[in-house]
């Protein structure tokens, strides 16, 4: 156990030579994961991801809004991961840190690019009244891979959204909402992320956990749609990586998408009114 | 036509002559604009009449030894076109180096219209709850071009951050800081890769430690699935591009043989004929020794073939980066 604590890059190597982990996993294994929808009664949707004792809660709150005026047939998705004091001895209660603003952008970009829904789908009236999704992230556990456990929670939450049917009034010009009709959000895509850290510039190991990402010389994230296609390759500096290397990740990730895809598909299969 | 150029304060002058290229078929495009050669004027400080020995590894204290120097580089920055077509080339680029007289290390990138100046100061003093044992801390600060720096600045703070990270040898000065500070001059396109580029620059020029360059390129994808290097800012918005002259797409597509005056009557005004909406924006970072990918952030979707093909294109365009650098410092450091 001292060893472990005095010289920890060294008592990895030598599970990195057999090609396992401390934990027991292999290289290319993910830690196991388990996702909950729908336990927050408050929220339009939410969900609760665990990767292993990562544990990431998505609420997802709808309000009205104002759509941009130079996009006035589309909502707003607006997400924000909250990485507070409780899931890790490394932030301080206050403005969000570095880390948390990072990942907000990285959860921003990855709804951005892979158009998991279509904003004009949020507009009720153009130019004047449309949905504005708040999605709340935040962290309960943090022991690594982030990223991963956000995408998943906020996939998993946006499936979960139920918004109700709003009208809009001719004579007063005020919305009308009813209640009793709810429907799901369209979703095109599933972007799935997949994380993995680069060990001494050579090897690459998928979820790291939050001891592997410190010893790590580098990270590098993954985000895949069902087709194949590429979201987001979000590589934050570190070690060099060759055009083959990418190419063995592109590989896992395709993977895990399958992986994780069963998975959401048993949760809502399981939610489904008999 | 020439003209000096007055620099208030330190009373430098320096002599800047402008030439206008007509490099063949791209003449009348703004994308090659002008092609500015200048000579640099070295002249000592009167007070000090130190050597124009290159300065390395010194400290924050030791800065007012060193000559001022300016040596401005014209790049030749006119690649060859890439295999994918017309759209394969690097704009014109070019580098200053020691501007600034309070940081350790300064350099101004140009590339096209993107302008971005960046300061170094360090090894210098690090604030006790942020000092690292054995390495140096390294902090990079991203000042917007207007406006407060906001969350986007904060993730490339972070991208730009761990990729000095990667080459700067930290362990050289343990418990110390190495401050980048970048301002954002203009912006035309391929922001993050300038940033990159400027750092890079501004490093060398503070004489930090490094294991090895690195530079930025950025790769755009039209849905077409061209490619497009280096792409200004109209290329990188994911907009519908109206093409009053579709018919001639095939064309250009094909290299526009007619040359330059079939597509400068048909064109819309402002419009060149690369204009295309872009449906992805890939940026790497690519270091020096082997060209591994340093560091990479994308916007839209593409295909696993595409990244490997956008990573070949940026890595044959560094080649031009790296060799660019080289001469400016080369140029630089000769004149002794």
């Amino acid at each position: 156990m001292s060893f472990r604590t005095v010289e920890p890059l060294e008592y990895y190597r030598r599970f990195l030579k057999e090609n396992c982990r401390p934990d027991g996993r292999e290289l290319g294994e993910f830690r196991t994961t388990t996702v909950n929808v729908g336990s927050i009664g408050t929220a339009d949707g939410s969900s609760l991801v665990k990767l292993g004792n990562t544990t990431v809660i998505c609420g997802i709150k709808a309000e009205f809004g104002a759509p941009p005026t130079d996009a006035p047939d589309k909502g707003y998705v607006v997400p924000n991961v909250d990485l507070s004091p409780l899931c890790s001895w490394r932030f301080r209660s206050g403005p969000p840190g570095e880390e948390a603003q990072v990942a907000s952008q990285f959860i921003a970009d990855v709804i951005e690019n892979s158009q998991i829904i279509q904003k004009e789908d949020l507009c009720i009236s153009s130019g004047k009244l449309a949905w504005v999704l708040y999605c709340d992230l935040i962290c309960l556990n943090h022991d690594g891979n982030i990223l991963d456990a956000c995408t998943f929670a906020l996939l998993a939450a946006l499936k979960n959204v139920q918004l109700p049917e709003v009208t809009i009034n001719e004579e007063t010009a005020l919305a009308e909402v009813n209640l009793k009709k709810k429907s799901y959000l369209n979703i095109r895509t599933h972007p799935v992320a997949t994380s993995f850290a680069v060990f001494d510039d050579t090897l690459l190991i998928v979820d790291p956990t939050e001891e592997e990402e410190h010893l790590a010389t580098g990270t590098l994230t993954v985000v895949m749609d069902e087709e194949g296609k590429l979201c987001c390759l979000h590589k934050p500096g570190g070690s060099g990586l060759t055009g083959a290397k990418l190419q063995d990740c592109m590989s896992r990730a395709v993977t895990r998408h399958k992986e994780v895809k069963k998975l959401m598909d048993e949760v809502f299969k399981s939610m489904k009114p008999k | 036509m020439a003209f000096l150029d007055f620099r208030g304060g330190s009373g430098r002058v320096q002599i800047v002559s402008k030439r206008r290229a007509t490099c063949g078929r791209h003449s009348w495009s703004p994308r090659v604009g002008a092609c500015v050669q200048r000579t640099h004027l070295v002249r000592k400080r009167a007070l000090l009449g130190g050597s124009n020995k290159p300065r390395l590894h010194v400290g924050s204290g030791a800065m007012e030894g060193a000559m001022q120097t300016e040596s401005k580089i014209r790049a030749d920055s006119r690649t060859e076109p890439g295999p994918r077509g017309p759209g394969c080339s690097l704009r014109h680029f070019a580098c200053e180096q020691n501007l600034l007289s309070r940081p350790d290390g300064s350099a101004s990138f140009l590339q096209g219209d993107t302008s971005v100046l960046a300061g170094v100061y360090g090894p210098a003093e690090v604030k006790i709850s942020k000092e690292i044992f054995n390495k140096a801390t390294l902090e990079v600060i991203l000042r917007p071009k207007t406006g407060l720096p906001g969350v986007a600045e904060k993730s490339r703070e972070r991208l730009i951050r761990n990729t000095c990270e990667a080459v700067v040898l930290g362990a050289l000065h343990p418990r110390t800081s190495i401050t980048v500070v970048l301002q954002v001059v203009s912006d035309a396109g391929s922001l993050l890769a300038c940033c990159l580029n400027a750092a890079c620059m501004a490093l060398v020029d503070a004489g930090v430690p490094m294991r090895a360059l690195f530079c930025g390129v950025t790769c755009a994808l039209d849905s077409d699935g061209t490619l497009m290097l280096d792409p200004t800012a109209k290329q990188e918005k994911p907009q519908r591009a109206e093409h009053c002259w579709e018919a001639l797409r095939d064309d250009h597509h094909r290299g526009c043989p007619s040359g330059v005056e079939y597509c400068a009557l048909e064109a819309p005004v402002g419009a060149t004929w690369w204009d295309h909406e872009a449906r992805a924006v890939l940026t790497f970072a690519l270091d020096s020794v082997e060209r591994k990918l340093l560091m990479s952030t994308t916007k839209g979707l593409y295909s696993d073939a595409e990244l490997q093909q956008c990573l070949a294109a940026a890595q044959t365009a560094s080649t031009h980066v790296f060799r660019f650098y080289r001469e400016s410092l080369q140029r630089r450091y000769s004149k002794s």
